[in-house]
């Protein structure tokens, strides 16, 4: 249990700057989920902070100790793997214990605290089966295992779920999310999966082409995204955005509004033509194409009447819902 | 073409004609051997008298263990003893050399690496035969005539092996590299631990072909070995023929001809047991 701190994280591959310098202090206990696009960068400082990537500039602490010139063993982290990462010769225990033996733990206390994250994990009998017997979601709670018995200060995870199907994968992030709360270890979650970062963050770090877009708690960041970037990336359906001379004011500004922000009206603030309804039970979405081919989404009620396929239709919102971006993509 | 699709799954004349085929290749195979072998179980007039014996005489133990004992030049357990102190720190040798230069190779970051792999690739295009002259050169240097050492380290180090290797460490996911290093276990642990119990399927295979390789040695022990008692068995045989007007012995040649090839029939069949079951239990 530690906090852990990156102060102007940077990272280059020769001449190619990666990442353009990331700022945190993670509080003890805090959950962060890194997520952002392919790319852009958020595996890169995770492995950082694990020791598999030297750090070009900045500084990583943890604990408030600095660690970057240190192993990945002396960081006192513990780190779960996309693919697991698994070894696919020894047994669920062996893989378990592995760590614990290089670090020269007696054997009792080896079993005893297996034993324990096997219960923790409902993974006691699967013990003395090797990887390659067991199902995504039992690897993966392996792969868990294999980090708590170490009893890291900082726990890493390079999306975990990404190798799981969808239903098992919503499972997961419950349980992952329960069982940190549980043992109370800092940690960094890396994914691309917006949802999970909603869910499971406490804070979290929007990325975007190695810059940290905006870092805050999961509602603050959708509510009031920092950026262009992070208004579109966050939530699902996507901001909808529409340039300022399409609403008769300036062309250097862009506007966006969240589908359920927008409502469908005789009249309104513009006209768009409505394309297709998706009816999703509970509501329905109602994709639109502007006059300049901007495509707009509407999210309403399921009782709400949708307008039929290639009707025109007005669009309007309240202004307080109104995000605005100036062309280089900041807040204005 | 037609005919050729149909053919797993007909049964009848086809069947019948392919087992029969089969046969007679077995046989046609196998039909030297069985010369050998019996020629190996009479006495030496009988085989010298013409037509020659096709059923096996009773001259069995005498011959095998007269061949064992006395031999011609060298007692022939003398020099099975001797093959099989070659084969083996060939095999065992050449599969240690490999797979430290494929670890080496893949795992690790060094000047020239590039160039270190192609030089390795490039000796493949060396064989024995070719180095033969300046080889026999270094190892006379080296008092290395009729000794083991002699026998073994020119043929020591091999480029396919370790280019087999190489391509299986490749398809190791680097996670699990990473996840050891994670653990805390130095790279030769990740060696120890993880990368040697992961190839043991391609170890296994290896040694099958790599103890026969050195077994059927030939060429390289007929040139450093003058003192009978260090030949091994492959050329020892040669070494049996008689020149001049002596009389060939031929039962116990023949039957130091079956015993050389025990053997390598004892490795293929025992370790193929073992890497089947390897390659049913492999994964990365």
């Amino acid at each position: 249990m530690a906090t852990l701190t990156l102060n102007n994280v940077k990272k280059s591959f020769g001449k190619t700057d990666v990442i353009h310098g990331v700022s945190i202090d993670v509080e003890d206990g805090e959950f962060i989920v890194i997520v952002g696009p392919s790319g852009c960068g958020k595996s890169t400082l995770l492995r950082m902070v694990a020791g598999l990537e030297t750090i070009t500039d900045g500084e990583v602490q943890i604990g408030g100790r600095r660690v970057n010139e240190e192993e990945p063993m002396a960081r006192d982290i513990a780190m779960v793997f996309q693919n697991y990462a698994l070894y696919p010769h020894m047994s669920v225990f062996d893989n378990m214990a592995y760590g614990l033996k290089i670090a020269k733990v007696p054997r009792s206390e080896i079993e005893q605290r297996v034993a324990q994250a096997a219960k923790l994990l409902q993974l006691e009998p699967y013990l003395q089966r090797k990887p390659r017997e067991l199902s995504g979601g039992q690897r993966q709670r392996v792969a868990m295992g294999r980090a708590i018995v170490r009893k890291p200060a900082v726990f890493l995870f390079d999306e975990p779920l990404s190798n799981l199907d969808a239903k098992l994968r919503v499972q997961m992030r419950l349980e992952i999310r329960a069982l940190q709360r549980e043992l109370g270890v800092t940690s960094l979650y890396v994914t691309h999966d917006q949802v999970e970062a909603m869910t499971m963050a406490d804070r979290m770090i929007v990325m975007n082409g190695g810059v940290a877009d905006q870092i805050g708690k999961p509602l603050e960041v959708y509510a009031n995204p920092a950026t262009e970037f992070v208004a579109g990336f966050i939530g699902s359906p996507p901001t909808n955005f529409i340039t300022g001379d399409l609403l008769g004011r300036s062309s250097e500004i862009k506007l966006g509004v969240r589908p359920e922000h927008m409502r469908l009206a005789e009249t309104g603030a513009m006209q768009a033509r409505a394309t297709y309804c998706e009816a999703l039970g509970a509501e329905t979405l109602v994709h639109l194409i502007c006059e300049d081919g901007t495509q707009v989404t509407v999210r309403q009620d399921a009782a709400a009447s949708f307008p039929e396929e290639g009707s025109l239709v007005g669009l309007e919102w309240d202004a307080r819902h109104e995000m605005r971006f100036d062309a280089s993509g900041r807040r204005c | 073409m037609a005919e050729q699709t149909g053919m797993v799954e007909k049964r009848g004349a086809g069947l019948w004609l392919t087992h029969l085929g089969l046969i007679i290749g077995v046989a046609f195979i196998f039909f030297p051997i069985w010369l050998a072998f019996v020629a190996s179980t009479v006495s030496q007039p009988e085989i010298v008298r013409p037509p020659m014996p096709l059923l096996p005489g009773d001259q069995f133990f005498e011959n095998y263990s007269k061949a064992l004992t006395a031999g011609i030049n060298a007692p022939v357990a003398l020099m099975l003893g001797n093959s099989l102190f070659m084969a083996l720190g060939i095999a065992i040798g050449k599969i240690a050399i490999s797979l430290l230069s494929a670890f080496a190779i893949v795992y690790f970051k060094f000047p020239g690496k590039k160039l270190f792999f192609w030089l390795i690739f490039l000796t493949l295009m060396l064989p024995v035969e070719v180095r033969i002259v300046p080889t026999y050169e270094v190892i006379a240097n080296f008092g290395m005539l009729n000794s083991y050492q002699g026998l073994i380290l020119p043929l020591i180090a091999s480029a396919t092996a370790t280019f087999l290797f190489r391509q299986f460490f490749m398809t190791v996911p680097d996670e699990l590299a990473e996840a050891a290093r994670v653990d805390g276990a130095g790279p030769m642990r990740f060696f120890f631990d993880i990368l040697l119990p992961m190839s043991r399927t391609n170890i296994a295979a290896l040694f099958v072909i790599l103890f026969i390789y050195g077994w059927n040695q030939y060429l390289w022990p007929l040139l450093i070995t003058t003192d009978p008692s260090m030949n091994t068995i492959v050329m020892g045989i040669k070494q049996m023929f008689p020149s001049g007007d002596d009389i060939a012995d031929w039962p116990v040649i023949m039957a130091t001809s079956i015993l050389a090839m025990v053997p390598p029939v004892l490795v293929v069949v025992g370790m193929q047991k073992l890497f089947i079951r390897g390659l049913v239990e492999s994964e990365k």
